[in-house]
């Protein structure tokens, strides 16, 4: 079971809603934490996890040898990208164009490309105290690519399984995905199971909600609806879910003493008890909604 | 010689485009004879690489130097594996290319010792 928690933009509460879902889950099931959110990953302030494990990631990237390199030009005319030019007797690789795709190496006549590394970020991972299985991308600044990273962290799989403690416990992936709308949240709900949808009662809220609920509708995923800060605007986000037959499946008002806690570090579960059913309750209803 | 100009339509009379990655066209002069081809820019839609994609247009239409307002790194790397000379002249006044190769035969255009900005990423 693949859970992704996703909201147009950033600060609607998006991390709190999935690292309390997950501290909610690992009370019987087996967890897995992926923070897809790799400009600005912050779930670990909530589940402080132990992170032991360091791998730098990246994309494969062509190196010509000067030597065995006959200047056909064949590489730089099948580059989409434009990341390498055969010009004047030097063949000039640009890196920071490069997507590694490979086709380069790949048609070289001579064999004369080899690939290296090009770091991009690192994934970063370990366990939590509850025994969350956690792991996080991390952008280096500066690069503009998120979608190699993400495919990256999407298949790192633990070095400690998560630990299950309940009877008939059950494997869930949840992805704290990135904000926006554009191809790292694409890649990051692809391979899905539900998309939570984390909004507020604003305007803005649902205008944003509207752009990622296209995006799960386009890709035929199943997705529900958690409005944080229930109270503070109008209810156009209930009516707009309403007429689309989008499910509101949790409601969060708005309380003070919620929001000073989660700006300590503390998740909102952990902050304010009473919403462990709650999420529990949203946990299997979003396992009822997905279609065996 | 073979002088490229970045501009912004098909004749020499059509206004210079300082951009030299996304200019529209390239108006390519024989310096000695006055006859000039245009050719339009590929790289003008390209998502990214618009510079080398740009450079490499130009080298292979022969051109020994090239004129336009400014050079990114990847374009100015390009040129120079080219062995073109780049040359600069300020995009904000109304020139078309015939003036910028006047200018050019006049000795009063500068040579570009270095990129002029860090580039443009394009995701
Ligand atoms: S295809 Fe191979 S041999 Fe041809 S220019 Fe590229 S690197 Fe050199
Ligand atoms: S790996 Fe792909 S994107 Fe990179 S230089 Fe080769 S052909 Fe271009």
């Amino acid at each position: 079971m693949r859970i992704v928690v996703a909201s147009g933009k950033g600060g609607t509460g998006k991390t709190t809603v999935a690292t309390s879902l997950a501290l909610v889950a690992a009370e019987q099931d087996a967890v897995c934490f992926r923070d897809c959110d790799v400009e600005a990953p912050n779930a670990a302030l909530f589940l402080h996890p132990v992170l032991d494990s360091h791998r730098e990631v990246g994309i494969l990237v062509p190196q010509v040898d000067a030597q065995t390199c006959t200047y056909c030009g064949t590489c730089a005319e099948v580059c989409q990208f434009h990341a390498i030019a055969v010009i004047g007797g030097k063949t000039l690789v640009f890196p920071d164009l490069c997507h590694g795709c490979g086709s380069c190496t790949l048609v070289c006549p001579e064999q004369a490309i080899s690939e290296r590394l090009a770091v991009l970020g690192v994934i970063d991972s370990g366990s939590t105290p509850e025994g969350i299985a956690f792991a996080q991308g991390v952008m280096n600044v500066g690069q503009p690519m998120a979608v190699p990273i993400l495919r990256e962290l999407k298949q790192w799989s633990p070095a400690i399984p998560p630990a299950a403690c309940g009877e008939g416990a059950r494997d869930i992936e949840i992805r704290d995905a990135p904000p926006g709308a554009s191809c790292p949240v694409v890649e990051t709900l692809r391979g899905a199971d539900f998309v939570l949808l984390v909004t507020e009662p604003t305007p803005f809220g649902l205008h944003d909600l509207k752009q990622v609920a296209a995006i799960a509708r386009d890709l035929g995923l199943p997705a529900g609806v958690v409005v944080n800060r229930d109270g503070i605007g109008d209810d156009a986000v209930g009516a707009w879910c309403a007429a689309n037959d989008l499910p509101i499946l949790l409601r969060i008002p708005m309380q003070r003493r919620i929001a000073e806690a989660i700006a300590r570090g503390t998740s909102l579960v952990a902050a304010a008890p009473e919403y462990r059913s709650g999420f529990r309750d949203l946990l299997e209803d979003i396992i009822s909604r997905v279609p065996a | 010689m073979k002088l490229a100009i970045s501009c912004s339509g098909t004749t020499l009379d059509s206004p210079f485009d300082a951009r030299f990655g996304r200019a529209a066209a390239f108006c390519v002069v024989d310096t000695d004879t006055g006859a000039w081809t245009a050719h339009a820019n590929p790289a003008l839609s390209a998502t990214g690489g618009a510079g080398v994609q740009a450079a490499q247009l130009v080298a292979k239409l022969g051109a020994q130097s090239v004129v336009s307002g400014a050079y990114g790194p990847k374009a100015f790397d390009t040129l120079s594996a080219a062995g073109i000379a780049m040359l600069l002249a300020a995009g904000n006044e109304a020139r078309s290319a015939a003036d910028i190769l006047a200018l050019f035969q006049a000795g009063d255009l500068i040579q570009a010792g270095a990129p002029s900005h860090t580039g443009h990423h394009g995701g």
